[in-house]
């Protein structure tokens, strides 16, 4: 059993069937992509992990914890974190300021009134905050104001603030959407990298073919709110119903 | 360990150098002078520029840091004086029992107050803690008579028990002060034709507004005051990130409250009554207004703009028909007239029209409040000097 397991989720908003009988289930350690056309459900997949929406009926298990009915910030403290398909960043915090918050979420947990240390004094933070950024290869923008960046800095800046919690499991939303070709390479780099160094399991959800096939080790494809197929990369390729699914969109 | 920052221990070194020498700097002009009007530097204006700093210093932590806009702050404000004057009127009138009473009451219930209020956010938290304000403006005005004394305010009277100070033989109203320190003494320096007042009760406030603001620097420059910057700019990542932002905006909820307290704790030490219409939503508004005027989440904006605001009011407030044709007595009659009609609208009773119109210039044209005002024109200051040293140099290699 991996180590986020999803039995029979459904969801609906209104008539609309967004989830249906979703079944899925995510190895420790390993990159799992989801994928499928637009409106497929897919973004609607990873609200319902992180407590963003909370599913009709089944069940989401992670870690031996029931991810349902409890609060999004309970779920980061089990060790979830979100890079989101549009960025969710502090805009009017500066790029420093956006990493050093998780780190010190990391540390603090949910609730700490530290209002007497400096932020400056908690020399740990800093350090965990600049190898990141240095990572993500923001170091330059750090005194930058967040919203000041590019779309594609963003994105980078979201997933090192993820990163720097050093999650048990990420969920990425398109990480990649929205890049020069450049730095998605890069990204996809990164990604390995991290998944080699620190283990970490990551569910990722991309349009991009060339990404999803240099990076996934298992994948989902998702049409119409339910899985029509599960399996390694090599078998995904030229599977008739993945062709079908996607008739009119990208080539698979 | 340093606590603050060298840059943070300017800023209050100048802050602490404008108090100290306020009963000057705010007396320019000499006592029988036309001008004299315009002075400030007397005990009851300072004391309330230093009383209102630390209000808009403690509304500053809640608004400027967690965005989070409370229109019910002189509910705490008024809890807070009239937990000051039941010490004076049960124990005695050193101020310090007042004043901790003042501060534990004024937090236990914006504790309560915030506690609901924080369930939502935007406008309707700003609606919640208006209707908490009014509501606590009308029990104050008449449910609860016993403890406020309604509509006359509660006031210290000689019978009160009072039952740790000496026996008043005077018969005498007794007057509040620190350890036999009387609020109210004044020392006056004659230098020429200027009288410089020196009050204790002044300096008693300024020590407190100084430290509010040194408070208010640590909360600025710590990961509390970090986090409550994030909620401002973004909770739903906050959320995501492993942070519970309820108990962050409670927290600061409860420690602008007990500023108010403070303030309003300081107001009946200087002055021991309260009313019922120091809660009433107009004075909830004008904390807003010093705020924004002065700058929203900047240290030293929100004591600006409290100072701004008030020597206006007491300023333009004090100019009535009399004063206004005393001024234009020179010109021709029926000219003399119009004028005094015209500006009439904007002075004495009618200084809220000039406030309003001062405010909407600031908010149209400086939106950062007073403090962007003074950021601009140190920035032109500093381009206009990097030029001239540009054209300087220029002008010194030999154009041909
Ligand atoms: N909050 C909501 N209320 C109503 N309908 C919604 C809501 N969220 C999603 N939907 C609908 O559910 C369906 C699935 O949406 P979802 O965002 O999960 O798709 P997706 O697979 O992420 O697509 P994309 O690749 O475009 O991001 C869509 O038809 C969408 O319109
Ligand atoms: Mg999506």
């Amino acid at each position: 059993m991996g180590i986020l397991t999803v039995q029979n989720v459904n969801k609906s908003f209104g008539g609309l069937k967004a989830l249906h009988n979703v079944n899925l289930d995510i190895e420790e350690g390993k990159i799992h992509a989801i994928i499928g056309p637009n409106g497929a459900g897919k973004s609607t997949l990873l609200n319902c992990f992180v407590g963003k929406l909370t599913p009709d009926t089944g069940t989401v298990m992670f870690d031996g914890h029931s991810l349902l009915g409890i609060k999004p910030h309970q779920i980061n403290q089990l060790g979830v974190s979100r890079v989101f398909q549009t960025p969710e960043i502090f805009s009017e915090l500066t790029v420093w300021e956006n990493t050093l918050i998780p780190c010190f979420a990391k540390r603090d947990g949910a609730f700490t009134l530290n209002a007497l240390s400096r932020v400056s004094d908690n020399k740990d933070m800093a350090e965990k905050a600049e190898q990141m950024l240095v990572d993500v290869d923001l170091i330059d923008k750090k005194d930058m104001l967040a919203s000041s960046m590019s779309r594609g800095d963003k994105r980078r800046l979201e997933m090192a603030m993820c990163l720097s919690q050093k999650p048990k499991l990420l969920l990425l939303d398109e990480p990649t959407a929205g890049m020069a070709r450049a730095d998605t390479e890069s990204t996809i780099e990164l990604l390995k990298s991290i998944q080699k160094k620190l283990k970490i399991t990551m569910a990722i959800i991309e349009h991009d073919m060339s990404v999803v096939f240099s990076l996934a080790q298992k994948i989902s494809v998702l049409a119409q709110g339910t899985v029509i197929v599960e399996d390694v990369p090599e078998k995904i390729k030229g599977h008739p119903k993945v062709k079908e699914a996607y008739l009119g969109e990208a080539q698979v | 360990m340093k606590t603050i920052s060298k840059a943070d221990m300017r800023t209050l070194f100048f802050v602490a150098i404008i108090a100290l020498f306020a009963p000057l700097i705010l007396n320019p002009f000499p006592t029988e002078s036309g001008w004299a009007q315009f002075n400030a530097g007397y005990p009851d204006l300072m004391q309330r520029f230093a009383i209102y700093g630390i209000l808009a210093i403690g509304f500053n932590i809640l608004f400027g840091l967690t965005g989070y806009l409370s229109f019910g702050h002189a509910a705490f404000l008024g809890v807070g004086s009239y937990s000051a004057v039941w010490m004076f009127k049960l124990l005695s009138m050193n101020i310090i029992p007042a004043l901790i009473l003042s501060v534990i009451v004024a937090g236990l219930f914006s504790l309560l107050i915030g506690f609901i209020s924080l369930r939502r956010s935007g406008i309707y938290f700003s609606i919640l803690t208006l209707a908490f304000a009014q509501m606590s403006f009308a029990l104050a005005y008449s449910v609860l008579t016993p403890l406020t004394n309604g509509e006359t305010g509660l006031q210290i009277t000689l019978n009160d028990p009072r039952i740790f100070a000496a026996e008043n033989i005077s018969g005498n109203l007794p007057v509040t002060s620190l350890f036999g320190l009387e609020m109210r003494d004044t020392w006056t320096m004659q230098l020429g034709a200027w009288d410089f007042q020196f009050n204790i009760g002044y300096y008693i406030c300024a020590i407190f507004l100084l430290l509010a603001f040194y408070i208010s620097i640590r909360i600025f420059r710590s990961p509390f005051g970090m986090m409550l910057r994030a909620i401002k700019t973004n909770q739903t990542r906050l959320n995501f990130t492993g942070i519970n932002t309820r108990p962050y905006t409670l927290a600061a909820f409860v420690i602008s409250g007990m500023y108010a307290g403070l303030a309003g704790g300081l107001m009946a030490s200087m002055d021991p009554l309260a009313g019922a219409e120091r809660m009433q939503w107009t004075a909830s508004g004008e904390i807003v207004l010093m705020t924004i005027l002065g700058g929203t989440g900047t240290l030293l904006g929100p004591v600006m703009g409290a100072g701004f605001i008030k020597y206006f009011e007491n300023i333009f407030s004090k100019i009535n028909d009399t004063v206004l044709h005393g001024w234009f007595s020179w010109m021709p009659d029926g000219l003399e007239n119009v004028i005094v009609w015209i500006l009439h609208l904007f002075t004495g009773k009618g200084w809220h029209l000039t406030l309003g119109i001062m405010f909407m210039m600031i908010v149209i044209f400086l939106p950062g409040g007073l403090m962007e005002g003074i950021s601009r024109i140190g920035k032109w200051w500093k381009h206009r000097n990097a030029k001239n040293n540009n054209t300087s140099h220029t002008s010194s290699t030999p154009a041909e």
